[in-house]
């Protein structure tokens, strides 16, 4: 595995994980070997009526990561991400930066997602 | 973080008068009025709003009249009625565009513009019984789902960063997009109910709407007292569904002459009906510490 | 003619009046729920019911074997109804609003229409009054479209046999309520004299006045609350067409499906003088607009 996705509320690591993942601020996008970092804001989806999941999971499937690391993940941004195989992990503590949630899975210390874990739209 | 929400299905049941009295009931609360269709609640607590932002949701189409052609071509894609042609041009009626995009993608002319719609505002505010989230949609405005869905994100957030643990919130009528906006995310839905024909025929539908997205239900029987034998086939449906009927209210015109003096029920001088929406309030939580620990 | 029962908020006793109205009507009728969400308008008129059949709306099916992954489709989408993932494409069929710009705009032709059940749409009649009813699917969160296709029957109906038609609206004055309405040529507000009441009733009045129809206002239980609404109404000249007043008979027969208009001779002679003031109405715009032509 080399690239993840961490939803985050700014685009370096020391800023915090932003719980939500459709409606995410953007996505610190992390190479695991090299840990250079790149990010792509979300704002634009912010504004959408509706879909703001799928339209996340669109953004993260095309930086080609692996795996995604958020708080909640909807059903829709779930099989949308699943589709393309990209891996969910769910469920961070709030108030953990981007750094912490990176670390956290370079030391195996999370699941991967069966499922997502909140309603739609949320 | 605990979230609350009182619906009805059906509109004038009580909810909105409820809610007020729960929200002078409760502490360490942000109220939330989520009824964006027609907000009511301000009208019990009286907010000072502290913040005001605008609310812009999708698009609408608008014809350049410069450069159109008069092909016609939008008004033979529309499938929603929007392209009207009067007095020698075409144009859009703003109520009936769903906001597709598709005659702006493919007029020939380039002559249809696609601006964001200035839908309403919202507003944090200040009351009596503390913050207050709540919004007001400009007339004949829709997309009252994703509004819904800004408002509890941000009472959310104001919870968070006050350290409350409680969302109190008055949800919208119906089952369909506002209210399954609302429901999300939702802990405990507490639907008031009245033994009319609407109310049960209407309780049985919210309540499926719960069940379809998990969220613990209970019930509130208001005016019992005009119907005991259709509350009690209410009483009996939900004991079919394991739904708790946590209080059976009588209609009192006390809730009428609180509504007109802008307070609570529960702020006026004490009455039987206040002392039971006291009990009610404690019931509910009960009830939802209970769920808090599953 | 076509009127539609609406009110800004809901239990004022719109669906009482719609059906009070459907008792008393004269000509040949319609009665017509459009409140698709809550469709109560049946519970009180207790039609027989002849047909009920599913509504549908359009969304797309992909041939994935035609599809060339140009995204065309996901970009022109508003609604995140089909997308693109690398090389698939999802449709998501309960997002979509059956625009139908996906399939127009395939440069494969790889998408054909497919259908989501909005709801069910059924008609019948009672006694003498044709019926005409849309319910939504539970768990399915758009209503216009049903609407539409529930208007689009009763066109058909009351244009057929020269019908007038009774709308129950839905509540509130956000897209479905203004949906309902805005075809409609006479437009009757049901309120209350309680603060709920007056500030509901006064949003609806202020999303329907653009429109240009003429509107007049039933107030439903008359005698409780405050005189807010009547003062409005005299001063936007808003008529005041019918009063009920407020009477626990009425609240006690509502909650045994019974019609106002059948509890007693008095009442349903506030029904039968609400459809003479109705079309008074509707003439009286009439000849204001004979005049200015």
């Amino acid at each position: 595995m080399s690239k993840i996705a961490v939803t985050s509320e700014g685009p370096g690591l020391d800023d915090l994980v932003d719980p939500r993942f459709g409606r995410a601020a953007g996505f610190v996008i992390v190479d695991l070997d090299t840990m250079n970092t790149s990010y792509i804001d979300n704002g634009q989806t912010q504004v959408l009526a509706q879909g703001a999941g799928i339209q996340a999971a669109q953004l993260v499937a095309g930086a080609g990561v692996d795996c995604v690391l958020s708080g909640f993940v909807g059903p829709k941004a779930f099989q949308a991400l699943s589709a393309v195989k990209i891996k969910v992990v769910q469920n961070l503590d709030e108030g953990m930066t981007v750094r912490e949630a990176v670390k956290k899975f370079k030391s195996g210390a999370v699941q991967y997602a069966d499922g997502p874990n909140r309603g739609a739209g949320r | 973080m605990r979230e609350i929400l009182v619906i009805s299905g059906k509109g004038g049941t009580g909810k909105t008068s409820l809610t007020g009295a729960f929200a002078h009931l409760a502490s360490n609360k942000i109220v939330c009025d989520l009824d964006v269709d027609a907000p009511d609640l301000h009208l019990l607590l009286h907010p000072h709003p502290t913040h005001t932002q605008a609310f812009f949701s999708g698009h609408v189409a608008q014809i350049e009249e410069k450069l159109c052609t008069g092909c016609g071509l939008c008004a033979s894609l529309c499938r929603y009625g929007a392209v009207g042609f009067k007095a020698d041009s075409f144009s859009i009626d703003p109520l009936r565009c769903e906001g597709c995009k598709v005659c702006v993608q493919f007029c020939p002319a380039g002559a249809i513009h696609f601006p964001e719609k200035h839908c309403g505002e919202h507003y944090i505010s200040s009351t009596r019984f503390g913050p207050m989230v709540h919004a007001r949609l400009f007339p004949g405005e829709a997309n009252s789902g994703r509004l819904v869905t800004t408002l509890k994100q941000q009472a959310r957030e104001l919870a968070k960063s006050r350290g409350l643990g409680l969302i109190l919130s008055d949800g919208s009528p119906g089952i369909g997009c506002p209210v399954i906006s609302s429901l999300s995310g939702a802990n405990l839905a507490v639907v008031v109910t009245e033994p009319t024909p609407s109310g049960r025929h209407d309780l049985e539908r919210v309540t499926s709407l719960c069940f379809h997205f998990q969220i613990a239900v209970a019930v509130i029987i208001n005016k019992f007292d005009l119907n005991p034998q259709a509350a009690e086939s209410i009483e009996a449906f939900c004991g079919a569904r394991g739904y708790p009927v946590i209080a059976r209210l009588p209609h009192d015109p006390v809730v009428t002459r609180a509504m007109v003096e802008g307070l609570v029920v529960t702020e006026l001088p004490e009455t039987d009906f206040s002392k039971e929406v006291g009990k009610t309030w404690t019931k509910i939580e009960e009830i939802a510490a209970s769920l808090r620990k599953q | 003619m076509i009127v539609s029962i609406a009110s800004g908020k809901g239990g004022t006793g719109k669906t009482t009046v719609a059906a009070s109205l459907a008792r008393v009507w004269e000509r040949p009728l319609v009665a017509v729920d459009l409140d698709v969400e809550a469709p109560n308008l049946h519970l009180f008129l207790c039609p027989q019911i002849e047909e009920t059949g599913p509504a549908w709306i359009e969304t797309p099916i992909v041939d994935e074997s035609k599809c060339t992954f140009c995204s065309a489709c996901s970009d022109l989408c508003q609604f995140k109804a089909i997308s693109m993932m690398g090389s698939l494409v999802l449709t998501f069929p309960e997002m979509c609003h059956g625009c139908g710009g996906c399939i127009a705009i395939c440069p494969q032709k790889a998408l054909s229409p497919g259908r989501r059940q909005l709801g069910e749409i059924s008609r019948g009649h009672a006694g003498g009054v044709q019926f005409l009813m849309g319910r939504l699917r539970i768990g399915e969160a758009m209503s216009p479209p049903l609407m539409r296709q529930v208007k689009t029957a009763m066109n058909e109906i009351a244009g057929a046999g020269g019908l007038d038609a009774v709308i129950d609206s839905p509540p509130g004055v956000s897209c479905p309520a203004v949906n309902a309405v805005m075809d409609s040529d006479v437009i009757v507000l049901v309120t209350e004299p309680t603060p709920f009441g007056f500030h509901d009733f006064r949003l609806a009045w202020e999303a329907f006045a653009p429109f240009g129809k003429p509107m007049g206002v039933v107030i439903n239980r008359a005698g409780i609350g405050d005189r807010q609404v009547y003062s409005f109404c005299a001063e936007k000249e808003i008529p005041v067409l019918a009063e009920a007043p407020y009477d626990r008979a009425v609240a006690e027969g509502y909650s045994q499906g019974r019609i106002i208009a059948d509890l007693s001779p008095k009442y349903r002679h506030i029904f039968v003088s609400l459809y003479a003031k109705i079309f008074e109405l509707a003439s009286a715009r009439l000849d204001k607009g004979a005049s200015h032509a």
